[in-house]
C-alpha cells in the first residue's frame, strides 16, 4: 500500500455506498499462508472491489522476526485485504483476509475480537503452513472451518485424510472450494455459518 | 487475482503518523471501535477541522466501517481509531456498534447471515 500522499482522499463510489439503514456489521476472517487464495476468495464474494487496510507492527512484533532491514525501523505496516457483503438493509458482513504466519499474529487481536468465526484456507500442496494457524485458533477459542482451495496441480485428498493430516477434531467441517468462483467461495462462508449455528445449539459448558 | 506477499516491507513514516495523532497511540477511555464498527457523519466538515478529520466526515455520509475509513484514508487502523475517537468526543460522528462480543453469536443473527448468503 502506498503511504498516504497529499492527494485528496476519495471515498467510496456511489455504487459502493451502504444504505443509511445499515446498523450493524459482523466479520469473518479468512486465514492462510501466502498464495493460498485468500485475496481471491475475498474478491469472489465481495460486493465491492476489495479494499486494503493496514496495521502497524508494534516494537514487540518487529523483534521476533529476522527480516533484513526491519531492525532499523521503528514501525512496519502489514496490509490486509477485505471485502463486504450486504446481508440485509441493516446487516453487513465483512470478510477479512489475513496471513497465517506467526509474525503476523499481532494483527489478530483487533481482527478476531468479535469475529463470528474463521475460515482456514489451505493448499493441499503445502499443508504445513496451516498447523500453526489451527493451533493458534484453537488456543484462542475461535470457531473455524477448513477450506481446501483446489489448484490445478493440487493432489485431492479424501476429507478424512486431510483431517488426519491436519489433526483436526471430528466436528470441524472440512470443505473443498475453488476460490475463484463466487458460488464456491460463498459456500465456504455458508459452511462456517452452519457450523456456528450448530455450535450455538449446544449448551455452553 | 494474484496474491502478493504483504509482508512487513513498507517504508513507513512514523513521524508523520505521530503528527496526525498528536502523539497519541490509541483511543483513551471507553470508545470501543472495532474494525467493523460503522461510522456515520453527523455534521459536514468545517474549515477549522484537521484535514484528516474533515476527510472522515466527508466520506462517511453513508455508513462506512472503520476498516473502510482506514482503506480510503490510506492510514493504519490504529491511527484512524484515534481520529475517530476525537470525532466521537465532539459528537461529529455516530458509531454504530458491532455485535457485542458473546461466547457464541446469536442464532437469529446467524440465520440472517445464512439467508443473506443464500441470495448471493
Amino acid at each position: 500500500m502506498d503511504f498516504r500522499s497529499s492527494e485528496p482522499v476519495v471515498g467510496p463510489s456511489s455504487a459502493d455506498l451502504l444504505p443509511a439503514s445499515a446498523a450493524m456489521a459482523v466479520k469473518v476472517v479468512i486465514v492462510g499462508g501466502f498464495g493460498v487464495g485468500k485475496t481471491t476468495l475475498v474478491g469472489s464474494v465481495s460486493e465491492i472491489r476489495p479494499l486494503t487496510t493496514e496495521e502497524t507492527m508494534t516494537q514487540a512484533g518487529a523483534g521476533v522476526d529476522d527480516l533484513a532491514g526491519v531492525e532499523r525501523k521503528t514501525s512496519t505496516t502489514v496490509a490486509m485485504d477485505f471485502g463486504r457483503i450486504s446481508i440485509s438493509d441493516e446487516l453487513v458482513l465483512y470478510v477479512f483476509g489475513t496471513p497465517g504466519q506467526e509474525r503476523f499474529w499481532f494483527l489478530w487481536n483487533g481482527l478476531f475480537e468479535g469475529a463470528l468465526g474463521a475460515v482456514v484456507l489451505v493448499d493441499t500442496r503445502r499443508l504445513e503452513v496451516s498447523f500453526e494457524v489451527i493451533g493458534r485458533l484453537e488456543d484462542r477459542g475461535v470457531p473455524f472451518v477448513v477450506a481446501a482451495n483446489t489448484f490445478p496441480q493440487s493432489p485431492s485428498y479424501p476429507t478424512e485424510e486431510l483431517r488426519a493430516a491436519l489433526d483436526l477434531p471430528p466436528e470441524v467441517p472440512i470443505v473443498t472450494c475453488d476460490a475463484r468462483t463466487r458460488e464456491s467461495s460463498r459456500d465456504v462462508l455458508m459452511a462456517l455459518m452452519r457450523y456456528l449455528y450448530d455450535l450455538s445449539a449446544q449448551p455452553v459448558p | 487475482m494474484s496474491e502478493a506477499d504483504p509482508g512487513p516491507s513498507e517504508e513507513d513514516d512514523p513521524e508523520r503518523l505521530y503528527v496526525i495523532t498528536r502523539g497519541r497511540s490509541g483511543p483513551n477511555g471507553e470508545t470501543m471501535l472495532d474494525l467493523v464498527t460503522l461510522i456515520v457523519s453527523r455534521s459536514d466538515p468545517t474549515p477549522a477541522l484537521q484535514p484528516e478529520h474533515a476527510d472522515i466526515l466527508r466520506i462517511c455520509g453513508s455508513p462506512l466501517s472503520v476498516a473502510e475509513v482506514s482503506a480510503y484514508l490510506r492510514l493504519p487502523v490504529s491511527v484512524v481509531t484515534v481520529l475517530l475517537a476525537d470525532l466521537l468526543t465532539q459528537e461529529l460522528i455516530e458509531a454504530r456498534a458491532c455485535v457485542p462480543q458473546a461466547i457464541l453469536p446469536d442464532r437469529a443473527l446467524l440465520e440472517a447471515v445464512i439467508h443473506g448468503l443464500q441470495k448471493l
